[in-house]
C-alpha cells in the first residue's frame, strides 16, 4: 500500500496504478501536455478535473523538493503548488518504485518551446527575458538559491501586454534566511549556461527564430537581472538637501512591481549625507492592492492595468470621494463581472479572466479610436469575443506539438522528435565503460571491503596518488 | 591543476551562535582527490561551498594555488562543480552537449573540437560523438555530463554529493567511473559524500568531519587502522568497528571475564579506570578455550565468511559496563555456530584499538 503525503488529501488519489513505473501508466491516465527536458520520468495525470504533473524521483530528492515548494508558496513566490508525494510504492513481483511528486498544472502556462519559435517578435523575446528576470530575482530575494535555472525549468503565463515567469523544478533549490552574493553569483552562472544551451538546443532542433543569437539573449539576462538587482537592493547617497530621493526610489520600485517593506536610512553625523538601502523588498505591489480591493488574484501587470482602469472609473463616474474599497466594488460589479459572465463556456479555456479583461480594454481602445467615439465596455466585449477571443488558442492547458513535427513519443518530448536522424536504429559502438548491470553486486557495493581495499593500495606505487585506469 | 588550502576558515551562519565550520585547517595536494564525508550537519557541504564561493568566510582564508580567493566571486576561481544540471539538450549531439559552454565563452571552434574530442577519448564516447542523448544509456549521459565539466579545463573540480540522485547500480557504475577518471586526468577534486564507503573506495585522502570541526584526515587505510577518536572509529567501517567499554585490569582490559592484554603504557595514559577498546569485526577468531563471550542472536552467511550479530555474555564478575551495543564479528569457518549459542571470541591485542572513554581520544 502507497504512502501518501499531503497538505491537501484528495481521495481521487488512491485507485491509480501507483504500483506501475510512471513510464508505463496507461495512456487513460495521461494528458499530452509539452515540458521541459528532465533528468526524470514526467507525466501529466488526469485526477478528477484536474491535471497533475507527476515527477517519479528518488525519495529524498521528493521529499526536499515538496518542502522546498510549500515554503514557496508560503513565501508567496511564483512557483508551482506541490500535491503531494506518494512513497512506499512496489511494482510487480515486490519490486520497490521510486515515489512519485504531484504538483498542480499551472493553467494557461505557455511552454518555452513554442515562445521562442521562428516569426516571434522581437518585443516578445525581450517580455520573456524580463519575466525569467523577474523571476530570479523574486526567488533570490526570498532566499532561494536555485541551483538549476533553465528555460526547461520555467513556465511563463500571459501577464496583461507582458509575461510572469513561474519556477517549476526545486529539486536543487535550497531555501536560506538570506543568499550570499556568491550564491546569486553562482546561480546566475548556472542560468546562463543552462538557458544558452535551450536556446542552442532549440536552434538546433529548427525552433529557435535565426534572429536571435543565444549569448546575446544570456548576456541581457545577466545585464537585465544586475540592473533590477541593483535596483531593488543598491545603497544610494544623496545630499541631505535631496530627501524627495526617498520618495522617489520607493515609486521606481512600486513601478517596477515591487513594494519596500523596510528601508535602511542613515544619515551622517552632521546630517548633510542621507544613504539608503531597501532592506526587504516584496514583490507584487499592484497584485497585492487588487486583491486587497477586489479579491481577484491576478498576474502583476494584470492587475496594473485593472487598477488603471478602476482608477479611470472612479473619475468617469465622480467616485473620487468615496472609501476606495467601496468604489473597487462597484468597478468589480459594474464592470469586471459583466465582462467575464458573457465570456461563452466554451471560451473560457482561451485565457483568463483578467487577461481576457485587459485584452478586451485594448480592443475597445483600438475600436474606439476607429469609430472616433466612446465605445461601451459591454459591447466591446461582444466583439472582442467575436473577432478575437473565439479564433484564439486555448490556452488552459496547451496542446501538444507547438510546431508542425510528430514527437517520437508524444507523452515524453525529452525523446525529441521522429524525423531526428538520432531516431534511427543504429549500430552498437564498442564502449570499454559499459558494465553489465547484471555484474554489479549492490549488496557487496554498499558494504566497505577492506580487503579490497588493502589490496589496491599495496598494487599502488608508494608516494603522491594512485595514477592510471582501473579499465 | 593548483593545490587547495583551507586556513582556519569559519563559517558562521546569521543567526546561530555555533560555527557551520569551525578553523579548519585542510591543505589538498595538487592532483589530490579528497573527500570529505561525515553525518548531516558536519560541515562538509559548507566547507565546499566556501571553497567555491558560494558561502562567505567569517575569519581565515581559503586558497588555490598561491591565490588567496577568499572574496574572489565564484566564476574567478576557475573551479568546476560537476553535476548541477546534468540533463542532457535532446536536439544537440553529445559533442554539442559536450562543447556548448566553451562556445558561450568564445573559445574557438578548433579547440573546442580539440577539447570535446580530448574529453571523448578519455571518457570512451569518441564513437558516439554524432549522437544524439537519447541513443545513450544512463552510464553514457552521466560521462557526457562529465565531458561538460572536462572540457572546461578548471583547476579544481567540486562535487557536492554527485550520485544522489541515481539509482543504486548506476550510482556503483558512476562511482568507480569518477575515481578513474579523476586518476587519469589529474585534476584536483574535491567531493562531498554522507556515505563512508563511497568515501573509502574513491579519495586519495578522506576528512571526516563531525559539528563542523574536522576529526581526522588520512588515507582511508590509516583511517580504518588507526582512527584518531571514538567518533571517526565508530563512523568508518561497514560493519561498523565494535566499541565496548572495559575496565582496566592488572595486564590490560577485561571484557565478559576475559582479560585482553594491553600495554601498560597505553592504559597509563587513561584519564579513568575504564576506556573504550574497539575491535574491527573481522579482528575476532573463534576461540576453542578462552575469549569473549558472545550470545549469537544473528547469523548472516556471505560466501566463505559469516557475520555473527550477537550481544557480550554477562559473566559473574560484571568486568564488563553493559550498556554496550550489539557486537559484529566476522568469522571465517566452514561450520558456523547457530543462534543462541555462546560462542568464545580471541582477539589479536595487536589490533585492538584504546580510546580515552572520557575525551574519546585514541591511546593506543
Amino acid at each position: 500500500m502507497p504512502r501518501f503525503l499531503s497538505a491537501t488529501p484528495n481521495a481521487q488519489l488512491f485507485p491509480l496504478p501507483w504500483g506501475t513505473p510512471l513510464a508505463e501508466w496507461p495512456e487513460d491516465h495521461l494528458v499530452a501536455l509539452p515540458r521541459g527536458i528532465s533528468r526524470h520520468i514526467v507525466r501529466f495525470i488526469k485526477v478528477g478535473d484536474d491535471v497533475l504533473a507527476a515527477k517519479e524521483v528518488n525519495e529524498a530528492l521528493a521529499l526536499h523538493e515538496y518542502r522546498v515548494l510549500h515554503d514557496l508558496m508560503r513565501l508567496h513566490t511564483p512557483a508551482v503548488e506541490p500535491v503531494g508525494v506518494i512513497s512506499a510504492r512496489h511494482g510487480h513481483a515486490g519490486l520497490p518504485l521510486d515515489p512519485i511528486l504531484l504538483t498542480k498544472h499551472l493553467e494557461f502556462a505557455l511552454p518555452y518551446r513554442s515562445l521562442f519559435t521562428p516569426g516571434v517578435r522581437n518585443e516578445t523575446v525581450s517580455r520573456l527575458l524580463d519575466a525569467m528576470v523577474v523571476l530570479l530575482a523574486r526567488l533570490h530575494l526570498s532566499g532561494l538559491m536555485w541551483g538549476d535555472v533553465s528555460l526547461s525549468n520555467i513556465l511563463f503565463r500571459r501577464d496583461a501586454g507582458e509575461f510572469a515567469a513561474y519556477l517549476v523544478d526545486a529539486e536543487t533549490a535550497e531555501l536560506h534566511d538570506q543568499l550570499s552574493n556568491g550564491q546569486r553569483q553562482h546561480d546566475l552562472s548556472i542560468a546562463r549556461v543552462n538557458i544558452f544551451g535551450d536556446f542552442c538546443d532549440l536552434g538546433a532542433g529548427g525552433m529557435l527564430d535565426e534572429s536571435l543569437d543565444p549569448l546575446t539573449l544570456v548576456d541581457t539576462i545577466e545585464c537585465r537581472y544586475n540592473e533590477l538587482w541593483h535596483e531593488l537592493t543598491g545603497i544610494e547617497e544623496f545630499s541631505g538637501s535631496e530627501l524627495h530621493r526617498i520618495e522617489h526610489r520607493v515609486r521606481r520600485l512600486n513601478a517596477l512591481g515591487f513594494d519596500i517593506a523596510e528601508l535602511d536610512i542613515d544619515a551622517s553625523a552632521d546630517g548633510q549625507t542621507i544613504r539608503i538601502q531597501p532592506k526587504v523588498v516584496d514583490a507584487g505591489h499592484h497584485s497585492r492592492r487588487l486583491l486587497r480591493l477586489t479579491g481577484l488574484d491576478t498576474e502583476e501587470n494584470q492587475a496594473r492595468r485593472l487598477l488603471n482602469d478602476l482608477d479611470t472609473y472612479v473619475v468617469r463616474c465622480n467616485l473620487q470621494g468615496l472609501d476606495e474599497a467601496v468604489a473597487a466594488h462597484r468597478w468589480l460589479t459594474d464592470c469586471f463581472e459583466p465582462v467575464v459572465n458573457q465570456i461563452p463556456p466554451e471560451l473560457m479555456g482561451k485565457r483568463d479572466p483578467a487577461q481576457v479583461y485587459h485584452e478586451l480594454l485594448d480592443y475597445r481602445w483600438y475600436q474606439s479610436q476607429r469609430e472616433e467615439r466612446d465605445v461601451p465596455l459591454l459591447e466591446a466585449a461582444q466583439g472582442y469575443m467575436r473577432d478575437v477571443l473565439v479564433n484564439l488558442p486555448d490556452e488552459a492547458t496547451i496542446a501538444l506539438a507547438p510546431v508542425a513535427r510528430a514527437q517520437l513519443n508524444p507523452y515524453d518530448p525529452s525523446l525529441g522528435f521522429a524525423d531526428d536522424p538520432g531516431a534511427e536504429l543504429l549500430p552498437p559502438v564498442i564502449d570499454p565503460w559499459e558494465t553489465d548491470d547484471d555484474e554489479i553486486d549492490l549488496a557487496a557495493a554498499s558494504r566497505l571491503d577492506i580487503d579490497a581495499l588493502r589490496a589496491k593500495a599495496s598494487g599502488q606505487s608508494s608516494g603522491g596518488f594512485a595514477r592510471g585506469s582501473p579499465f | 591543476m593548483a593545490t587547495v588550502s583551507y586556513r582556519d576558515a569559519v563559517r558562521i551562519y546569521p543567526g546561530s551562535d555555533h560555527p557551520a565550520v569551525d578553523h579548519l585547517n585542510l591543505e589538498i595536494g595538487d592532483g589530490e582527490f579528497m573527500v570529505l564525508v561525515g553525518p548531516s550537519g558536519c560541515g562538509k557541504s559548507t566547507s565546499l561551498r566556501m571553497l567555491a564561493g558560494l558561502e562567505e568566510i567569517n575569519s581565515g582564508s581559503v586558497w588555490i594555488g598561491d591565490r588567496d580567493v577568499t572574496d574572489l566571486p565564484p566564476k574567478d576561481r576557475d573551479i568546476a562543480m560537476v553535476f548541477q544540471n546534468y540533463a542532457l539538450y535532446p536536439h544537440m549531439t553529445v559533442a554539442d552537449n559536450m562543447g556548448f559552454a566553451l562556445k558561450m565563452q568564445g573559445v574557438p571552434k578548433d579547440e573546442r573540437a580539440r577539447r570535446v574530442q580530448d574529453a571523448a577519448t578519455l571518457l570512451g564516447l569518441t564513437d558516439l560523438l554524432a549522437r544524439k542523448p537519447k541513443n545513450l544509456s544512463g552510464g553514457q549521459r552521466q560521462r557526457v555530463a562529465m565531458g561538460r565539466a572536462i572540457v572546461r579545463s578548471p583547476q579544481v573540480f567540486l562535487m557536492d554529493e554527485p550520485l544522489s540522485n541515481l539509482d543504486a547500480k548506476l550510482r556503483v557504475q558512476t562511482r568507480t567511473q569518477i575515481a578513474a577518471l579523476q586518476s587519469r586526468l589529474g585534476v584536483t577534486t574535491v567531493y562531498v559524500t554522507h556515505d563512508q564507503v563511497e568515501a573509502m573506495t574513491m579519495g586519495h585522502r578522506v576528512a571526516v568531519m563531525k559539528d563542523g570541526i574536522l576529526q581526522q584526515v588520512d588515507s582511508p587505510l590509516t583511517l580504518y587502522d588507526r582512527p584518531a577518536n571514538l567518533f571517526v572509529a565508530g563512523f568508518i567501517g561497514s560493519p561498523a568497528m565494535n566499541l565496548i567499554k572495559s575496565k582496566i585490569v592488572d595486564g590490560g582490559v577485561k571484557v565478559t571475564g576475559y582479560t585482553i592484554p594491553i600495554d601498560r603504557s597505553i592504559l597509563a595514559k587513561a584519564s579513568s579506570d575504564t576506556v573504550t577498546i574497539g575491535i574491527r569485526p573481522e579482528s575476532f577468531e573463534i576461540s576453542d578455550g578462552e575469549g569473549i563471550g558472545l550470545k549469537i542472536a544473528v547469523v548472516e552467511e556471505t560466501g566463505a565468511d559469516s557475520y555473527l550479530y550477537g550481544v557480550l555474555a554477562e559473566t559473574a564478575d560484571q568486568s564488563t559496563i553493559s550498556d554496550e551495543p550489539q557486537i559484529v564479528a566476522r568469522v571465517t569457518t566452514r561450520t558456523p555456530p547457530g543462534r543462541e549459542q555462546l560462542v568464545r571470541l580471541r582477539v589479536d591485542p595487536a589490533v585492538v584499538h584504546v580510546f580515552d572513554t572520557k575525551t574519546g581520544k585514541r591511546l593506543s
